[in-house]
C-alpha cells in the first residue's frame, strides 16, 4: 500500500470515527446537554475560522471583515425564515414588519411542514452566503488594493459599517433596528450542524487543494513572482476574499441557527478577534488546525474550565479567585504565549493526512504503526 | 446654527480628546510600522485606573499615580509583546497586538466583574458646568483643546530640538539604517510607546469627564477613531493626526446633531475607507514606494 | 532572416528626473540568445521590468510576435520632466500587468531568487502551470478537470526529468542548494509555456564550475525547446560563449550592438567597462 492510500484511509477513519461520536452523543445525550451544544457552537466557529484561514493563512491577505460577513448570513437566515405567523410578535415596534414571505411556510406549503422547512432553512443558509459573497465583490475592487495593515483596517471598517446599517431604525421593517430577531426555526440536534459545516469545509479543502488554491498560496508566498507567472493578481485576490465571504455568511447563518436569536451588537470586531485568534492557535495554514482549534476553544471555555468562573475548579473552591472572567483572562494569557512563543500553533501548515508522515512525533508514530 | 452650536464645541472637545490618542497610534506606526490595537484599550485601562484612584485618593497623587500606571503600562507591553518579535513577519506583531486587546479587556473583565465602574467623583474644576453663549458645558470641553494644543507644541518641540526626538525621527525614516548608525532601536522605541501612552492618560481623564461610567469596552471605538484620525492627517505626522482628530470629532457631533446618531461610528469608518482608496498618504503623509 | 520575435521600439524610462532608460531600441529574432549587458546601474533590470510589464515606460513601445503590446507617451507630471527623444510619435497607452505579458508567451527569471517558498519543488513548477488552464474554480473545486491537471501534472514531471531536478520533486524549493534553485526558477518559467525566456543574470553567486553548467544548460533549452532567450548577465565567459548578439548598455543608452567578437574588440564598451583616463 503506497503512502498515499494510506493516508487517505487514515483521514477517512479518523473523520468516520468522530462523525459516529457526534451522532452517538446526539442520540443519547438530550439537546439541552453541554456536550450537544459545544459541538453546535464549535461546528459555527470552525467553518468560520477556516473560512477565515483561507483568506488570511492561504491567500496571506490580513482581513477583519469576518464579523460583517457574518452579520450578513446571520440576518439573511433569520429575516427569510421567520414564519408568517409570527411576525407580528417578532417585530413588534414596526408595523407589518418583516417580508411579504417566508421560506418556512412556502418550502412548508410544497413539501409538507418538516421537510419543508428544512429546506426553506438550507435555502436561506444559501441565500445568505451568496449575500456576504456579493457584498465582498463589491467591496473587493477598491479595498483589496491596499496593503496588509491598511487592508485589515478598511475591512474591519466595513464590518463597523454594516453593523450601524442593520440596527438603522429606517432598515426596521426588515432588521428590526436593533431589537432581537427571534422565533426563526433551528436545529436542536448536533448533527445537522456537523453535516453543514462538514460540507462546507470539504469544500474549501477541494478548493485548496485545486489549482485555484495553489496559485492563492502562490500570491501568498510571493507576489511578484505569482503575477510574473501569469497570475492576475487582482481576479485571484478577489476570488479568495468573495469564496471567503460565502462561507462567512454561511457560517453567520449557522450562527444564527445555534443562538437562537441574533441582533447586530454581537458581531462586533470582537468576534472577529475571537476567530482570528482561534486561526493562530491551530496555525495559520492548517485547515485541521483551525477546526481542531475551534473546538478546543469551545469545549474549554464551554465546558472544561467553567468552574474557572464559578467558584470551584479541578475540587479546589475558591470563589474570590475563580470569579465570573477568570475564564477568559486565563484563556487569554494562554492565547498571549501561543501568539509569542508558539507562533506555528497546533498544526503550523500541516494538515490530518501529513501527521503519517515520514517524521512525526513518536505518539503520532505509533498510531500510525497502529493501522 | 443655534442648534448645532453645543454639538461643534462638543466636537472640538472630543476632536482633542481623539487627537491625544491619535498621537500614540501615529507615532508607533510612523517606527514600527504597527498599528497598535492595544493601544484604546490602554486609554480605557486609563479610564479605570481614574475611577479608582480619585475615590480613594486626593487628586494631588491620583493624577499622577493614573499617568504614571498607564505609562508602565504601555511600556510593559512593548517589551513583553512586541520586543520578541521585532524580526517576526508583520502579521505576527499585528496579531499580537489583538492578543493583547483581548488579554487586557479580559482582565478588566475579570477585575471590574464586567460592570461599568461609575465616575463617582470626577476631576474637580474641570467637570465644572459652564455656560458659553447660551450652551451649558463641562469646562472640559473648553480645557480640552487648549491642553491638547500646548501638549502637541512641547512634544513637537521635543521631537525637533532633543537627542532623543532626532533619533525617533532617524528611525522612523529608515529602521535599518538608524540601527547601524548606533541609534539604540530599543529605548527609542519605549520612548514612543511612553510618550503615546502619556498622552492617553491624558485623553482618558478628559474624555471619561464627560461620562458616567467607564466599561471593559469604552477603549475600543474611540481608539479606533482615534487610528483613523492618524490615517485620515497622514500616518506618522503628529499635526497631521491632531487635524485629523479635530475633523473628526466635529463632523461626528454634527452628524449627531443632525439626528442621525447610528450613523456617527459608521461615518468615521467610511471616511477611513474613502480616504484610504483615494488619498491614503492622507492629508499631511509622505509617500512611501514599494521597491519591486 | 527569421522571424522577429521581441522589439523594443524607442523605450524610454524616467524616474522623476533620472533617465533609466534611455531611448532603447532592440530587437530579438525567433531562436536567438541575445544578451544585454552593461555596469552595474546602466539600466539593464529597468529594461527587463519595462518588457515584462512591472514598469509602464515614460514613452515608446514593445513588440512581441509582430503585435504591438506596450505603448506609452509622457502624460501628466512627466510631460514637462521627460528628457527623452521621440516625444511626440507615441499617442496610445497601452499597459498590460505581468501576467498578461506572461500569458502572451513571455517568462522570466529574478535577480534575486523568488521561489514560492513553502511550496515543493513540484508545485512551483505546477503553479506556473495555472495560467494555462481553462477550467474556472468552480470546476475545479468540483474536480470536473481531472483530465486537464492529470496532463499538466505529467507535463511538469517531463519538465523536471529534463531540468534534472525530478529526484528532488518532493523536497521544498528552499531546501535546494543554490545552483539548484536557478535551475527551478528556469524550469518553473519554462512550465508557463513561454516562447521568449528572460533570465536576470542567471549566473549571479554561481562559482565557475556552476556557470560552465548553467551556460550548457541554457544552451540545452534553446535546442530542446526551441526557445528564444534574452539574457542580463554579468559574467562574460557565459555572455560571449553562449549569445549570437549582445547589446551593451551603459547610463541608460545603448553604445554598441554585435556579435561576441565585434563587442570584445570595442573600444566604447572597454571604455565603459574600464572607464576612460582624465587626460585622454
Amino acid at each position: 500500500m503506497n503512502m498515499t492510500k494510506k493516508k487517505t484511509i487514515f483521514t477517512a477513519a479518523v473523520l468516520l470515527v468522530l462523525f459516529a461520536a457526534c451522532v452517538i452523543v446526539d442520540l443519547t445525550l438530550p439537546s439541552y446537554h453541554i456536550a450537544v451544544t459545544v459541538i453546535k457552537k464549535a461546528t459555527v466557529y470552525a467553518l468560520v475560522a477556516v473560512s477565515m484561514n483561507l483568506l488570511n493563512g492561504f491567500t496571506g491577505l490580513f482581513s477583519l471583515g469576518q464579523a460583517g460577513f457574518m452579520l450578513l448570513g446571520a440576518y439573511s437566515y433569520s429575516v427569510l425564515t421567520i414564519p408568517d405567523g409570527k411576525k407580528a410578535t417578532v417585530y413588534q415596534y414596526f408595523e407589518n414588519g418583516g417580508l411579504p414571505f417566508s421560506f418556512t411556510d412556502i418550502f412548508g406549503g410544497i413539501f409538507g411542514e418538516q421537510v419543508g422547512t428544512i429546506v426553506g432553512m438550507l435555502i436561506a443558509l444559501l441565500i445568505g452566503g451568496l449575500l456576504a459573497a456579493l457584498f465582498a465583490f463589491l467591496i473587493g475592487l477598491p479595498v483589496l488594493r491596499l496593503k496588509s495593515d491598511y487592508l485589515a483596517i478598511a475591512t474591519l471598517g466595513f464590518a463597523e459599517i454594516l453593523k450601524a446599517f442593520f440596527q438603522w431604525n429606517g432598515l426596521g421593517p426588515i432588521t428590526n433596528g436593533s431589537n432581537l430577531l427571534k422565533s426563526y426555526p433551528t436545529f436542536n440536534k448536533a448533527t445537522p450542524y456537523v453535516i453543514i459545516a462538514g460540507l462546507m469545509i470539504a469544500l474549501i479543502v477541494l478548493l485548496i487543494n485545486s489549482t485555484y488554491g495553489r496559485a492563492f498560496k502562490a500570491i501568498r508566498d510571493d507576489e511578484v513572482a505569482a503575477e510574473a507567472m501569469g497570475i492576475n493578481l487582482a481576479r485571484h485576490k478577489r476570488m479568495s476574499f468573495i469564496i471567503s465571504s460565502f462561507f462567512a455568511g454561511i457560517g453567520g447563518g449557522m450562527m444564527a441557527m445555534y443562538m437562537g436569536t441574533i441582533a447586530a451588537a454581537p458581531f462586533k470586531s470582537a468576534l472577529t478577534y475571537e476567530i482570528l485568534l482561534i486561526v493562530v492557535i491551530g496555525g495559520i495554514g492548517s485547515i485541521t488546525g483551525s477546526v481542531l482549534a475551534s473546538f478546543l476553544y469551545i469545549f474549554s471555555s464551554e465546558w472544561l474550565l467553567r468552574g474557572l468562573d464559578s467558584g470551584t475548579f479541578l475540587g479546589i473552591n475558591a470563589p474570590a479567585v475563580f470569579k465570573n472572567g477568570f475564564r477568559m483572562a486565563v484563556f487569554s494569557v494562554i492565547i498571549m504565549v501561543i501568539v509569542l512563543f508558539f507562533r506555528k500553533g497546533i498544526m503550523g501548515d500541516k494538515e490530518l493526512p501529513n501527521l503519517l508522515d515520514k517524521r512525526p512525533k513518536s505518539r503520532k508514530k505509533k498510531e500510525a504503526a497502529g493501522k | 446654527m443655534q442648534e448645532l452650536f453645543p454639538y461643534l464645541l462638543n466636537g472640538i472637545s472630543v476632536g482633542g480628546q481623539y487627537a491625544l490618542i491619535a498621537i500614540g497610534y501615529t507615532m508607533v506606526y510612523g517606527i514600527l510600522r504597527l498599528i497598535n490595537f492595544a493601544h484604546g484599550d490602554v486609554f480605557m485601562v486609563a479610564g479605570l485606573v481614574m475611577v479608582y484612584t480619585t475615590t480613594a485618593l486626593p487628586l494631588y497623587i491620583s493624577i499622577p499615580l493614573v499617568l504614571a500606571a498607564t505609562v508602565v503600562l504601555g511600556f510593559t507591553i512593548e517589551r513583553v509583546a512586541y520586543k520578541p518579535l521585532r524580526t517576526a513577519p508583520r502579521m505576527s506583531v499585528m496579531i499580537s497586538a489583538i492578543g493583547v486587546s483581548y488579554l487586557i479587556q479580559n482582565l478588566a473583565f475579570y477585575i471590574t466583574g464586567g460592570v461599568p465602574q461609575p465616575v463617582t467623583k470626577p476631576i474637580p474644576f474641570i467637570s465644572n458646568t459652564v455656560s458659553i453663549m447660551g450652551a451649558s458645558t463641562k469646562m472640559v470641553t473648553l480645557v480640552t483643546p487648549v491642553l491638547t494644543i500646548a501638549l502637541v507644541i512641547v512634544l513637537v518641540y521635543l521631537i525637533n530640538h532633543t537627542k532623543t526626538g532626532m533619533a525617533m525621527r532617524a528611525v522612523s525614516k529608515d529602521f535599518e539604517t538608524a540601527q547601524l548608525m548606533g541609534i539604540k532601536i530599543n529605548s527609542v522605541i519605549s520612548v514612543t510607546f511612553i510618550i503615546g501612552s502619556f498622552l492617553a492618560a491624558v485623553g482618558a481623564m478628559l474624555y471619561f469627564t464627560n461620562y458616567p461610567s467607564v466599561a471593559i469596552t469604552s477603549g475600543g471605538m474611540p481608539g479606533l477613531k482615534a487610528f483613523v484620525a492618524a490615517v485620515f492627517g497622514g500616518i506618522g505626522s503628529i499635526p497631521g493626526a491632531v487635524v485629523g482628530a479635530f475633523i473628526i470629532g466635529l463632523c461626528e457631533e454634527v452628524i449627531k446633531g443632525l439626528g442621525y446618531t447610528t450613523f456617527s461610528d459608521a461615518f468615521t469608518f467610511a471616511l477611513l475607507i474613502v480616504v484610504l482608496c483615494v488619498k491614503p498618504t492622507g492629508l499631511f503623509g509622505e509617500k512611501v514606494t514599494d521597491k519591486v | 532572416m527569421s522571424k522577429n520575435v521581441l522589439k523594443i521600439e524607442n523605450a524610454t524610462m524616467q524616474f522623476g528626473g533620472v533617465v533609466a532608460v534611455d531611448n532603447l531600441n532592440l530587437e530579438i529574432n525567433q531562436g536567438e540568445i541575445v544578451a544585454l549587458i552593461g555596469p552595474n546601474g546602466a539600466g539593464k533590470t529597468t529594461a527587463f521590468n519595462v518588457v515584462t510589464g512591472v514598469y509602464q515606460p515614460t514613452n515608446g513601445a514593445v513588440w512581441f510576435n509582430g503585435e504591438k503590446i506596450i505603448e506609452n507617451h509622457p502624460q501628466g507630471k512627466m510631460k514637462k520632466l521627460y528628457k527623452g527623444e521621440h516625444a511626440g510619435e507615441y499617442n496610445n497607452t497601452i499597459a498590460p500587468t505581468p501576467d498578461v505579458i506572461t500569458k502572451l508567451g513571455m517568462a522570466r527569471t529574478f535577480q534575486n531568487i523568488r521561489l514560492w517558498k513553502s511550496q515543493t519543488v513540484f508545485d512551483n513548477v505546477l503553479i506556473a502551470k495555472h495560467c494555462r488552464t481553462t477550467s474556472n474554480v468552480f470546476s475545479a473545486i468540483f474536480r470536473l478537470n481531472r483530465k486537464e491537471e492529470a496532463k499538466q501534472r505529467a507535463e511538469v514531471e517531463e519538465l523536471l526529468k529534463v531540468v534534472g531536478l525530478y529526484e528532488e520533486r518532493n523536497e521544498l524549493a528552499t531546501s535546494l542548494p543554490y545552483g539548484k534553485q536557478r535551475r527551478l526558477e528556469i524550469a518553473r518559467a519554462l512550465a508557463a509555456e513561454p516562447t521568449l525566456l528572460l533570465l536576470d543574470e542567471p549566473a549571479a553567486g554561481m562559482n565557475p564550475q556552476e556557470t560552465d553548467e548553467l551556460t550548457a544548460f541554457i544552451g540545452e533549452i534553446r535546442d530542446k525547446f526551441n526557445m528564444t532567450i534574452f539574457l542580463i548577465e554579468h559574467h562574460m565567459d557565459l555572455v560571449m560563449h553562449i549569445s549570437d548578439r549582445i547589446y551593451v548598455l551603459d547610463f541608460g543608452k545603448q553604445i554598441a550592438e554585435g556579435t561576441p567578437e565585434e563587442i570584445q574588440n570595442n573600444q566604447r564598451v572597454i571604455d565603459a567597462y574600464l572607464g576612460v583616463a582624465e587626460d585622454a
